[in-house]
């Protein structure tokens, strides 16, 4: 465990952290790493975890039933994963490694439970994870606007 | 080394188209043509800084401005990426090797690359956008020593809508750069980046203080990544945008481009974020 | 002030004479279609002797004077602006034949000019038309040609239109640079005559063949009672300090839509104003495919083509437009060339057809800022 508290602490999802909820953190983590082309999650799976990402790229995806569409690619320094934070705890998409990855992945059951303990690390992770829905959302609303194709 | 302009035209050369011969044409996607020019005098084409631009004249059909996205340590020919938008465009991107066509300029002013010397550049660029941001890769690329670390991002709608791809491969391939190309929509069998490139500014490895941003793209994608810049520590004034108005006269004479106290052909078309972001916000300005 | 000297009507048609002999074309005003405009005139008979014009708000009409005075009126839709930036120039003609692709730019204007009775106001347009066109970092060569050799005989007024606000503007009614000779008309008991003065060598040499006198007392304050009623007559005041800061901390004034609802969008204003200057270019061919032109053509920021960029329009409503002009005119003008683009002639009330009124909407605005500035701003909670 001595070794996931500076990759984690290095994540700029723990720059607003202070050193006790991270250190709660670590007790949650654990390093995984995926090769390309391997899913780190699938649409429907329990969402047991969350993963911050190292280095690599993985593609959310959806499959339909003549081809794959990619919704966005995630990289080094971003967040994959918000679905186990809400009922029923169920990923919405594929999550696939394009390239090897590397993440540190979070065990949900852990947060949660330590987060329903302590209200404080409870509301620093659901501030992060607001701002994180907040850009995608965003991220989201340009993509829709079409604005290569509009007008300059 | 930093590119310098031929001094700004005046009286009737301003006006007055030089003839130019198109020498190659490379179809870039179903609706961009990139042409290569070259003077129908025998002399070298014009000097000019990456960002500005000139005025393409197709006989009998009109003129419209396109900037430059050739390299500018080549005096041989002259490049322009063209997007069918109108009638002249149409023209131009209908235009084959050997035909003859004028060119004005060129005018307005081009990215700050003597502010950008020894520092490090992120160039965040949309569509065809990317076109006159060419120019400046080319730059820093031949002269990779006098800058810090580079990172470009590129993003269009889909992946048949990326310019210059066999160019893109290759400066992916060989990192002297940090290129990452993004697309809105991915398509069947691209393993590539799909999202916005502004998004992809927060995971860059920033030191805002010795930062210089460039961007040119579709307004809206500018103003949010100059957001996201600022978002990073980036002041506004570290980053340049190139706009985009109704331009005739190119040296400030017909009215058309002004943008508030901006004539857009001569204060721009690259202007200083700071300058113009309250004027951005600004409906039908 | 230079010497002050008589010239008898007689000798003003003398002045006329000597100008077209030194190889000047006389421009000045004329009565054509019902209102008084600048042409090419062939002697003193040309002139509007005996009119004069009533203007106010969308209002403009002659009348007869109860004398014979040339200059017995203010100004009308035209400005010389007609004569250095005409509303049509061709810039150069392209020949596409076995040879290639050949472009010749056109000659350039190589007239001498006179101006005759040009106003206080129109001096200061010239200036700022100068400004845009010859001290730019580009200048403009034909403009610089149709200037080259220029001759103006100025006009003091001695009267001012309901319109005027010249005075609000610094720019009138008194013209005090600018010229050659100046001239200021006086008809009373001592008869039809213009006190004058001379602003440039090239205009004392032209007085010095004319037969002329010093000015009597009595001449110096025949002439001052006329420029006193000038300014006693200006019918409209624009409070100019400040407007440059007023219009942009007021973009988004309710003001500028409810001018909207009552502009037209015709664009009068700016063909009738002296100093706006913007042109559109186009190209003109023959169905053969063998020539083209280029040409220039005065254009207006209120039409809807004006901002035009691939996708649509920058400027779609009326509202912008009409702000685009007033914003431009009263402030931006001072970060392009240094001072405000109005003269205060009052063309633009005049012509507008619906009679909007600047100087009006200038008040509405700072009668009403939307972002109040600090000496407005209420004071409230801590006494």
């Amino acid at each position: 465990m001595d070794t996931l508290e500076p990759l984690l602490a290095a994540h700029p999802f723990a720059r607003h952290l202070s050193a006790a909820h991270l250190h709660v953190l670590v007790g949650c983590a654990r390093n995984v790493r995926f090769d390309a082309g391997q899913f780190v999650f699938r649409e429907g799976e329990r969402a047991d975890a969350f993963y911050l990402i190292r280095d690599g790229c993985i593609a959310l995806e959806v499959a339909t039933p003549t081809t794959t569409l990619t919704m966005m690619t995630l990289g080094a320094g971003e967040v994959l994963g918000w679905s186990w934070l809400f009922p029923p705890y169920r990923w919405k998409f594929d999550a696939r490694a394009v390239e090897p990855t590397r993440a540190i992945a979070l065990d949900a059951q852990c947060l949660r439970t330590k987060s329903e303990t302590d209200h404080d690390l409870g509301y620093e992770l659901l501030k992060q994870f607001a701002l994180m829905v907040e850009q995608r959302l965003h991220a989201t609303r340009l993509q829709l606007l079409n604005a290569y194709d509009a007008n300059g | 080394m930093t590119p310098t302009a031929e001094p700004p035209a005046t009286g009737p050369s301003a006006f007055l188209p030089r003839s130019f011969r198109v020498a190659a044409v490379h179809r870039e996607t179903a609706e961009t043509r990139t042409l290569e020019l070259q003077p129908v005098d025998g002399r070298p084409a014009p000097a000019f800084v990456p960002g500005q631009f000139t005025m393409v004249y197709v006989f009998g059909v009109g003129e419209v401005p396109m900037s430059i996205t050739g390299d500018p340590a080549r005096d041989d020919r002259l490049v322009h990426t063209v997007r069918v938008v109108g009638a002249v465009s149409r023209a131009i991107a209908g235009l084959r090797r050997g035909a003859e066509i004028g060119i004005r300029g060129p005018f307005g002013r081009g990215w700050p690359l003597t502010e950008a010397l020894g520092r490090d550049l992120i160039i965040v660029a949309g569509g065809v956008g990317l076109a006159p941001l060419r120019p400046v890769i080319y730059h820093v690329r031949a002269h990779r020593a006098a800058f810090g670390r580079v990172s470009v991002l590129y993003g269009a709608r889909t992946p048949d809508e990326l310019l210059y791809r066999r160019e893109l491969a290759r400066w992916r391939r060989d990192g002297a750069i940090d290129l990452q190309v993004t697309v809105d929509r991915a398509s069947a069998g691209w393993t590539g980046l799909v999202g916005v490139p502004t998004l992809r500014l927060r995971q860059l490895t920033i030191d805002p203080a010795r930062t210089l941003a460039l961007t040119c793209g579709p307004e809206v994608m500018m103003r949010y990544a100059v957001r996201e810049l600022e978002h990073c520590g980036l002041d506004a004034a570290q980053v340049h945008l190139s706009m985009e108005r109704n331009m005739q006269c190119a040296v400030g004479l017909c009215g058309h481009c002004q943008f508030g106290p901006d004539f857009l052909c001569r204060s721009g078309p690259v202007l200083r974020a700071d300058r113009v972001l309250p004027r951005l916000a600004i409906r039908e300005l | 002030m230079p010497a002050q000297f008589v010239l008898s009507r007689a000798a003003f048609v003398e002045l006329l004479a000597a100008l077209r002999a030194q190889g000047y074309r006389l421009m000045g005003p004329t009565v054509r279609d019902g209102a008084i405009v600048y042409d090419e005139l062939s002697g003193v008979d040309d002139l509007p002797i005996g009119w004069t014009d009533e203007q106010d708000g969308g209002t403009y009409r002659l009348t007869r004077r109860d004398d014979a005075a040339l200059f017995g009126y203010t100004v009308g839709p035209h400005s010389w602006k007609q004569v250095f930036h005409p509303p049509a120039v061709k810039l150069w003609r392209a020949v596409r034949d076995e040879r290639g692709l050949r472009l010749e730019a056109e000659p350039l204007p190589a007239a001498k000019t006179a101006l005759i009775g040009a106003r206080a106001c129109d001096l200061h347009a010239i200036a700022i038309q100068d400004t845009t066109f010859l001290h730019g970092p580009v200048v403009d060569r034909r403009y610089e040609a149709a200037r080259r050799d220029t001759f103006v005989v100025a006009i003091q007024c001695g009267q001012a239109a309901r319109t005027c606000f010249c005075a609000s503007m610094g720019t009138g009614p008194r013209a005090s640079a600018g010229f050659d000779l100046a001239l200021t008309e006086v008809l009373d008991e001592r008869g039809h005559r213009f006190v004058g003065e001379a602003g440039t060598p090239a205009g004392e040499a032209v007085l010095a063949r004319l037969p002329h006198r010093p000015a009597a007392p009595e001449d110096l304050e025949a002439a001052a009672q006329r420029h006193d009623a000038a300014l006693a007559q200006m019918g409209r005041r624009l409070d100019a300090g400040g407007v440059r800061e007023l219009l942009q901390e007021n973009l988004d004034h309710p003001r500028w839509d409810e001018v909207a609802s009552r502009c037209l969008a015709c664009g009068n204003c700016t063909m009738v104003c002296p100093t706006c200057f913007c042109t559109a270019t186009s190209d003109r061919g023959d169905l053969a495919g063998r020539e083209a032109e280029r040409w220039q053509t005065w254009d207006s920021c209120f039409t809807m083509d004006f901002s035009y960029v691939h996708g649509g329009s920058v400027r779609r409503s009326t509202k912008s437009r009409y702000r685009q002009w007033l914003t431009h005119k009263l402030s931006t003008w001072f970060d392009q060339f240094g001072r405000s683009g109005c003269v205060g002639c009052g063309r633009c009330i005049t012509w507008c057809p619906v009679g909007i009124d600047l100087t009006e909407e200038v008040r509405a605005i700072r009668e009403t800022p939307s972002r109040p500035g600090p000496a407005a701003e209420p004071s409230h909670g801590h006494p």
